[in-house]
């Protein structure tokens, strides 16, 4: 039996290179696993910031790139890691596809393998979904040096544990991702994105009242005064929701400027650290100080401040979430950038990692010390 | 091969005296109901899938979560193995008992916690019905979006077990992508939350981990779920064809088009006789095929699509195109394909259902090879088709009572499963693998994957007693199993023993 009739390249020539780039890759961990060598994994380098540092011999995936198939009546492509984002993305453009979670790039160099081994999402995101909600497969180095298969090329899919949706946001410490199969989905007919000047307690009751309806609303931030929407979806609907909803037109660039942090909130840091608040829908302004944007109709929010990382992670559990800080703690960032697990959950995260990653070679302390 | 629980096969189990589990469990837990008689244990001898059946050794039946907590901490102790089940409508025999082990039913946890509609999320206990949470959030405006076609009946807790589907994922997703949290009990019996209120939490992804582990890696206590606005409009386009491969083309071009309708399914002609037959549906049964394509959304957008998917219909060479002229009408299409399985039920004294995924270029290819492994078998063969998501669940017909026809359908089944294993798919798409594709798992996974699953399992629990011999085949079974197979080009497991 045989499952490798559809996957092939668009060049035998490329497919072969493939082959020849990732055992020289399974080769590398072979040699790091056997002598508990630490691998530090690494893409286009523009994720690095996010997470602690990690020391280690560099095992680099940029050579390991290229689309393996994509068939657009399907919405399926299959990418390999190394691939920069931005040849993917037009890639499925060209065929009036998206990757609809948005990816953020942080720079030119970014690539597909990055963007899932962090997981994280654009503005779009909770109403299309997250990066691990569109990964169907993967390919998998595991720490003995074997390139396998989890998950595959179809929607659905129940077969065994989820593996690859478990190596979303697990930033290369359980294995070495090589290639991911992703969902993309047809870019929609109109989209429209509006201002609309009002103060943010107006705001988040307004996205309550609105996050109950059936409008084609796929991304809301409160900045400066105003709140900013994007509607996206059939022409009708698009344009009737924005005469509803009024104010004034706001160029789509913003939402890549917010995507990327471009916007000049995300600028000279003036000493204050760089926090993302990961909070449930509906929840009412923070008392913290400090400089606040509003994301994802509230539930992801950018907090500029000099609070000390108790503080705010206190309040954001109070309110049912989580902080992230994104300045790394070389740069005056908290020491541990993530919230820590309780411990529960942190002894099976332990037990998860000595069982995949027995002699702790992959990205060892990247999203928590010791992990 | 006998598809019950071999020691052998599937590992040794710890020998335990049943009356000295019972006086343990009954004195540390004197006020939950411990069933232990065999006119009591009969009803949980089987699930959704009755072609199977083993009496536990005892059902536990407890209302709260510190009884959970012990019942587990006791059980860890004493190397008694646990399945857990929920409403038992499971169609793979994921909740099949075990006859040394503890069947631990969670049907009492029946309560919906919460429901927040500003927030848009549901807390619930995991007895809760599928369908009772929409029914909850239907004030609101609000509903919960998978829908197992069994959703009047099949619990939430057992829809995380298995990531349930239904017939609108290709737009809302399965239920990993519409829970935002589960509460955990593990094996040590030990809490845990995964996930959050958040769109996110710290850490590995553990939330879509044990989503669809089949209750292998702890117990499912509370869930909190996403809930979706209602959309304002749904319409329903009922399309014929005279050619099953021209229907599977429309659905490609459907796509094509930048539509992502909300529901998109198809009948061949054996199924759409024995829907009409069943509930008079309207649907046409001189047709080889119908496509349902549901398109939903704000009212104007609905009316858009409509018409640009009449156009690719027609042009794809549909005989008849029927709009569903009100909301009667629209249930009445979907009533002929929600019940599609007991209609077929109603042909023959058994049927089989399956439940492969492949991508939706390999249909006529699959269907061809359905055809004739159902005519070199004799066993007529019902299809019905997730189409929009490639989710085939071809119905194999049978007579239990005629000997070796169960055997017979097994066999036709593990072979369309192999099929689609083949056409690049999955051997289960949102049944689960359960006890019953526990073979065909050695068609789609090679034994390193497999090894993967293994250490995965013994992260959260070491002496394998949550549910074992379900969900992932140990390499043994593939070694029997697979004499049979060359996988690659290969023998599999040239390493391993034969037994």
């Amino acid at each position: 039996m045989t499952r490798t009739h559809h996957e092939q390249d668009a060049h035998p020539v490329q497919a072969e290179r493939g082959q020849d780039i990732a055992e020289q890759l399974c080769e590398q961990v072979r040699r790091a696993d056997a002598n508990a060598t630490p691998l530090r994994i690494a893409g286009g380098g523009t994720k690095a910031f996010y997470g602690r540092p990690v020391e280690g011999e560099t095992l680099s995936l940029t050579e390991h790139h290229g689309i393996v198939h994509y068939d657009p009546v399907e919405l399926v492509v299959s990418v390999r890691a190394g691939t920069p984002l931005t040849e993917l993305e037009a890639a499925l453009d060209a065929e009036g596809q998206r990757l609809p979670f948005e990816p953020p790039h942080f720079g030119p160099d970014a690539t597909v393998g990055g963007a899932v081994a962090t997981g994280l999402s654009g503005p779009r995101r909770p109403w299309a979904g997250a990066a691990r909600d569109f990964v169907l497969g993967c390919r998998l180095i595991t720490h003995d040096g074997k390139q396998l298969r989890f998950g595959g090329e179809v929607m659905k899919n129940v077969a065994g544990y989820d593996l690859s949706r478990l190596m979303v946001g697990a930033q290369g410490t359980l294995g070495v991702l090589t290639e991911i199969s992703f969902k993309v989905l047809p870019r929609p007919a109109a989209t429209r994105s509006l201002r609309l000047e009002m103060p943010v307690e107006t705001a988040l009751e307004r996205l309550a009242e609105w996050g109950r309806q059936p409008l084609p609303l796929t991304a809301a931030a409160w900045h400066d005064g105003a709140l900013h929407l994007r509607l996206e979806g059939g022409t009708s609907s698009v344009a009737a929701t924005a005469e509803r909803l009024g104010g004034d037109t706001l160029e789509a660039e913003f939402w890549n400027d917010l995507r990327e942090q471009r916007l000049a909130f995300f600028g000279d840091d003036d000493g204050r650290a760089l926090w993302r608040l990961s909070l449930p829908n509906n929840t009412p302004a923070l008392a913290l100080d400090g400089d606040m944007l509003y994301d994802w109709g509230g539930a992801q929010r950018w907090l500029k401040a000099t609070a000390d990382a108790e503080t705010i992670r206190e309040a954001a559990a109070r309110a049912g979430g989580h902080a992230t800080c994104y300045t790394p703690h070389a740069q005056g960032g908290a020491r541990d950038p993530f919230t820590p697990l309780s411990p529960v959950v942190a002894k099976y995260h332990r037990q998860l990692k000595a069982k995949l990653d027995p002699n702790g070679i992959f990205n060892p302390g990247r999203l928590y010390e010791g992990l | 091969m006998n598809i019950l629980y071999d020691e052998q096969l599937d590992g040794a189990l710890t020998r335990v005296d049943k009356a000295a589990v019972l006086d343990d469990l009954q004195q540390a837990l004197p006020d939950m109901t411990l069933l232990h008689r065999e006119e009591d244990l009969r009803p949980f001898e089987c699930d959704g899938l009755s072609a199977y059946r083993v009496m536990p050794m005892l059902v536990a039946m407890p209302h709260t979560l510190d009884q959970v907590e012990t019942l587990m901490r006791h059980c860890h102790a004493l190397g008694v193995p646990v399945v857990t089940r929920g409403a038992g409508t499971g169609l793979s025999g994921g909740a099949l008992p075990l006859e040394q082990g503890v069947l631990l039913v969670m049907s009492r946890f029946a309560r919906i916690l919460e429901v927040d509609p500003d927030a848009r999320t549901a807390r619930v206990q995991p007895g809760v019905r599928n369908l009772a949470i929409s029914e909850a959030a239907a004030p609101h405006g609000l509903y919960y979006a998978p829908d197992p076609s069994s959703q009047i009946a099949c619990s939430i807790g057992g829809n995380v077990a298995e990531n349930a589907g239904g017939v609108h994922c290709l737009k809302y997703g399965l239920t990993v992508h519409n829970v935002l949290r589960v509460e955990v009990i593990t094996i040590e019996g030990e809490r845990m939350t995964l996930g959050s209120e958040a769109f996110d939490a710290p850490g590995f992804d553990l939330l879509a981990l044990f989503t669809g582990s089949e209750g292998m890696l702890g117990v499912i206590t509370e869930i909190t779920v996403k809930l979706l606005p209602k959309p304002e409009s749904a319409k329903v386009l009922m399309a014929s064809f005279d050619d099953v491969e021209k229907a599977g083309k429309a659905v490609g071009d459907i796509i094509a088009a930048g539509i992502i309708p909300g529901g998109l399914e198809m009948m061949d002609k054996l199924a759409i006789k024995a829907a009409e037959d069943f509930v008079k549906a309207g649907y046409p049964t001189e047709a080889e095929a119908i496509l349902l394509c549901e398109l939903d959304g704000v009212e104007a957008d609905v009316d858009d699509d409509c018409n640009t998917v009449r156009g690719v219909l027609e042009a794809a060479g549909a005989t008849d195109i029927a709009q569903a002229r009100d909301d009667a009408e629209r249930a009445r299409f979907w009533a002929g394909r929600k019940n599609a399985f007991p209609a077929v039920g109603r042909m023959s004294p058994d049927y089989y259902c399956m439940d492969g995924t492949i991508p939706r270029r390999e249909l006529p290819r699959v269907l061809m090879g359905i055809a004739r492994l159902s005519e070199e078998s004799g066993l007529p063969v019902a299809n019905v088709f997730h189409a929009g998501d490639g989710n085939m669940h071809p119905l194999i017909l049978f007579d239990a009572n005629k000997p070796g026809e169960l055997e017979l359908a097994e066999d036709v089944g593990g072979k369309i499963l192999e099929l689609c294993v083949e056409a690049g798919g999955s051997i289960t798409g949102e049944h689960g693998v359960g006890r019953e594709k526990i073979n065909q798992m050695c068609s789609q996974f090679q034994p390193d994957e497999l090894t993967v699953f293994h250490a995965v399992k013994s992260a959260f629990d070491a002496s394998r007693l949550l549910n074992p011999g379900k969900n992932i085949p140990t390499l043994q079974r593939c070694a029997e199993f697979g004499a049979m197979h060359v996988h690659k080009g290969e023998l599999p497991h040239p390493d391993l023993p034969r037994f």
